[in-house]
């Protein structure tokens, strides 16, 4: 059994909160940069420019890439040798959420009530996920999501008949759906099988794997590389104004399921796709 | 083309706009949200005027981060302006005849714009912290308690924008993406 002081994680969300909203990672900037390289129009070609000026100038200046500086999504993998001690887990989780959107200069985005409202000034509670693995480390991600792209997500409980042509369609259908919203160049995570809930969180999961990374099945990574190029077909380009650069990458995770379903979510992400990963 | 104009945007500037111009916009701009909207309306039905001076204004649909210390702003990019559709049609009929945001917009808005000739601008979603460098003050002028949706008065200086709707309806969304993909056919 390994002891673990609580205030350790508190630090490390802390610190990535900041870090992610600042410092665009290396693979997005590269995707973005890739993307630039290829691009034929002439108006996403200056928006690529400009997009990859913010990312340096953020960076270099120390501010947040994007004003939405999200809701702090935290992934904790958890080994089972781990003992935890000090203040109770989710709460040290919280307080280094709480810690970084004030210190960190970083916008409060969080609503008390999701219809009754009011903002609960700190950008608490962050959405917490939890998976408990072999070992005696602690695995922490932290990915701030802003709402412009997350508005743009969907859900679909496809039935097996739909086949791969009907994930292939539904994909489709959400991007074209999103069209300049979200953001555009964007990330799209994709889930596949499991039942509601699950392929709700494999999507955003999805979203943590770098955007160059290929699923491990050959089988789906093809149906990455082809989404990727059908997507970057639709012409809906940086922004909304046209172009090849729609998506910077598509990556599917996928899950067994049910003899009845094929459930399908798309988890879209903007340009500034964000998520910093620590190991105590 | 490219555009230098000073605010309030009179109505003789907005009708020259036309879509696809890249435009730097100085002078006042008024942040408003949507929490922001909804209370303008309540307090309209109420009688309680607007906190700005609608005449001719440009809203800028933004939610700021907070300054840091020795900054006039955080990071300051717009929000979908969408989710603002429900009550745009009543702003731009009290008078605002710009809005600064990004994505698509309702024919209701569309409509409006046509009718009172108003202009939709759209600045570079994701681009906070650049375009923050354009704004040179900000004031927090009502509803203070809205945190990051307050109103917010600020005073831009060239800050680019361009006109993805304009007065006549056009929309750059539909003939940008349009354009794209016939000169990539004939390419």
């Amino acid at each position: 059994m390994r002891q673990i002081s609580t205030s350790l994680v508190k630090e490390a969300v802390e610190r990535m909160c900041i870090g992610a909203n600042v410092y665009l990672p290396e693979d997005m900037q590269e995707g973005i940069r890739a993307m630039r390289r290829k691009e034929d129009g002439a108006i996403a070609q200056t928006i690529l420019d400009q997009i990859i000026l913010n990312y340096e100038e953020a960076g270099r200046e120390g501010v947040p890439i994007c004003q939405d500086t999200g809701m702090a999504c935290i992934f904790l993998e958890i080994g089972q040798e781990v003992h935890f001690t000090g203040d109770y887990l989710y709460d040290a989780i919280q307080e280094g959420v709480r810690c970084a959107y004030t210190k960190g200069y970083l916008r409060k985005s969080v609503e008390a009530d999701p219809v009754r409202r009011g903002n609960t000034g700190d950008n608490t509670p962050a959405m917490i996920h939890t998976d408990i693995v072999p070992g005696d480390k602690v695995k922490i991600t932290v990915a701030p999501k802003g709402f412009g792209s997350e508005n743009m997500s969907a859900l679909a409980m496809l039935k097996p008949s739909a086949g791969l042509a009907g994930v292939k369609d539904f994909i489709l259908q959400t991007v074209e759906a999103a069209g300049p919203n979200p953001c555009p160049p964007i990330v799209v995570g994709v889930g596949i099988g499991g039942n509601f809930d699950q392929v709700a969180l494999l999507a955003k999961k999805a979203l943590l794997r770098p955007v160059d990374s290929r699923n491990e099945d050959p089988f789906y990574a093809d149906l990455e590389d082809e989404m990727l190029e059908k997507i970057n077909d639709l012409g809906i380009g940086p922004q909304g104004f046209g172009g090849r650069t729609t998506a910077v990458g598509v990556n599917i995770e996928t899950l067994p399921t049910h003899i009845a379903g094929m459930p399908c979510a798309v988890n879209i992400s903007c340009h500034v796709t964000r998520h910093e990963t620590e190991v105590i | 083309m490219e555009r230098h104009i000073d605010l309030p945007l009179t109505e003789e500037i907005a009708e020259t706009l036309r879509m696809g111009d890249t435009v730097y916009l100085s002078g006042v701009v008024y942040t408003a949200r949507d929490a922001a909207h909804e209370r303008m309306t309540e307090q309209l039905a109420q009688g309680i005027p607007i906190p700005f001076d609608t005449k001719d204004a440009t809203i800028y649909y933004v939610g700021p981060s907070p300054a840091r210390p020795g900054s006039v702003i955080g990071s300051a990019g717009p929000t979908t302006a969408g989710r603002m559709d429900k009550w745009a049609p009543q702003m731009i009929a009290l008078g605002a005849r710009g809005m600064i945001g990004k994505g698509a917009r309702s024919k209701e808005v569309i409509d409006a714009m046509r009718r009172y000739h108003g202009v939709y601008f759209g600045a570079i979603g994701g681009a906070g912290a650049l375009l923050s460098k354009c704004i040179v003050k900000s004031e927090l002028i009502a509803y203070e308690d809205l945190g990051p949706e307050a109103i917010r008065k600020l005073t831009v200086r060239e800050f680019p924008v361009t006109v993805l709707i304009d007065c006549e309806g056009r929309n750059l969304y539909e003939e940008g993406r349009r354009d794209y993909l016939k000169s990539r056919r004939q390419g």
